[in-house]
């Protein structure tokens, strides 16, 4: 099979769902995408993952702190839930989950742990993202609408 | 009066997470709704012509430039929830007709009953999707019968009495101002929720 842009954004996205990184809510995005609104997944990624690294900075500020205010980070990781959720990043809304629960029970070594995977999970997600926008862009290249 | 039918109804859809606000607006405009998008109760608040005052009293509404059709919003929200905004709308008698829908990406059972014990028409667990869409009209044309018919019952009373009353709102298709006429008939509530 040629690797053609096309080919290539079949199977990188593909991917992203066997492996769990996505789910079934990213279909829902792809759907509401069309002629009236075609750049809507760009949009909609491009925001989730600005918003999922300025969240990422600001839960590994409260974390370094002698003092954790598990309050204030149990509300920023239920936004990244919430946005995760929102654009179908599985993987990344259910470690925010596990987060959550350390969150509860004020355990700062379970958060800084979870967190470390979670900006893992997040940092991989978006590069794949990136990419996936790239091949979508070079494809309306080629089928300009 | 009837509606010119291709006027497009508008929602006002209150998220503080823009990837959220951006969905939810993409959704609604899909299913052909006008769309408002604002990232907080206080600025939803504004723009439906109310204060955010404190006082419980029935605050009448300035008149709203852009007639609302329905109010869909997040529940958790820092500063004023989607339950607080609520019930600041199911509180002032201009605005308690608009039927309000919350959204919450929680599933807590006393939440959702307690958001539709003060009013809410539906609930929604985020995160939102098309087939949800189909039930807002029914809301919709719910809320505008019911101001129908007090708008028919205003002009009975007015044409049995002698008395000066509130002046009723001829304009169907807003909600610019209500005359405060809810007390004529109870106020039915219907809770359902998804």
């Amino acid at each position: 099979m040629a690797a053609t842009p096309m080919n290539q954004l079949s199977a990188l996205v593909n991917n992203m769902f066997a492996t769990g990184l996505l789910d079934e809510q990213f279909q829902q995005l792809q759907m509401l995408q069309d002629a009236s609104a075609p750049d809507f997944v760009s949009e909609v990624v491009t925001l989730f993952c600005d918003d999922g690294e300025r969240i990422i900075g600001e839960l590994t500020k409260l974390l370094e702190k002698s003092s954790v205010d598990f309050d204030r980070v149990d509300a920023f990781v239920h936004q990244l839930k919430g946005s995760s959720a929102s654009v179908g990043a599985q993987k990344v809304k259910n470690t925010c989950i596990q987060f959550r629960e350390f969150c509860q029970q004020k355990s700062r070594d379970g958060c800084l742990k979870t967190l470390d995977s979670v900006r893992t999970e997040f940092y991989d997600l978006r590069s794949k993202f990136q990419t996936l926008l790239q091949l979508e862009r070079q494809i309306q290249g080629f089928y300009p609408k | 009066m009837a509606v010119a039918t291709e006027t497009p109804f508008h929602v006002l859809a209150v998220d503080d997470s823009l990837p959220d606000r951006k969905l939810i607006e993409r959704l609604l405009k899909t299913s052909s709704f006008q769309v408002t998008t604002v990232d907080s109760g206080s600025k939803a608040l504004q723009f439906l012509g109310l204060h955010d005052e404190e006082s419980p009293v029935s605050v009448h509404a300035d008149q709203l430039d852009v007639a609302v059709n329905l109010i869909i919003t997040d529940y958790c929200m820092p500063g004023m929830t989607g339950y607080d905004l609520l019930k600041k709308i199911k509180e002032s008698s201009s605005l308690r007709d608009i039927p309000v829908v919350i959204m919450s990406s929680e599933n807590i059972p006393s939440r959702i009953n307690r958001c539709l014990e003060e009013g809410a028409d539906e609930f929604f667990l985020k995160p939102v999707r098309l087939s949800d869409m189909s039930k807002l009209k029914p809301h919709i044309l719910k809320s505008r019968c019911k101001e129908h018919y007090h708008q028919e019952q205003h002009q009975q009373i007015d044409s049995n009495s002698n008395e000066s009353s509130n002046p009723t709102n001829n304009s169907s298709n807003s909600r610019k101002r209500k005359a405060a006429d809810d007390e004529i008939l109870p106020q039915t509530n219907r809770l359902r929720h998804s």
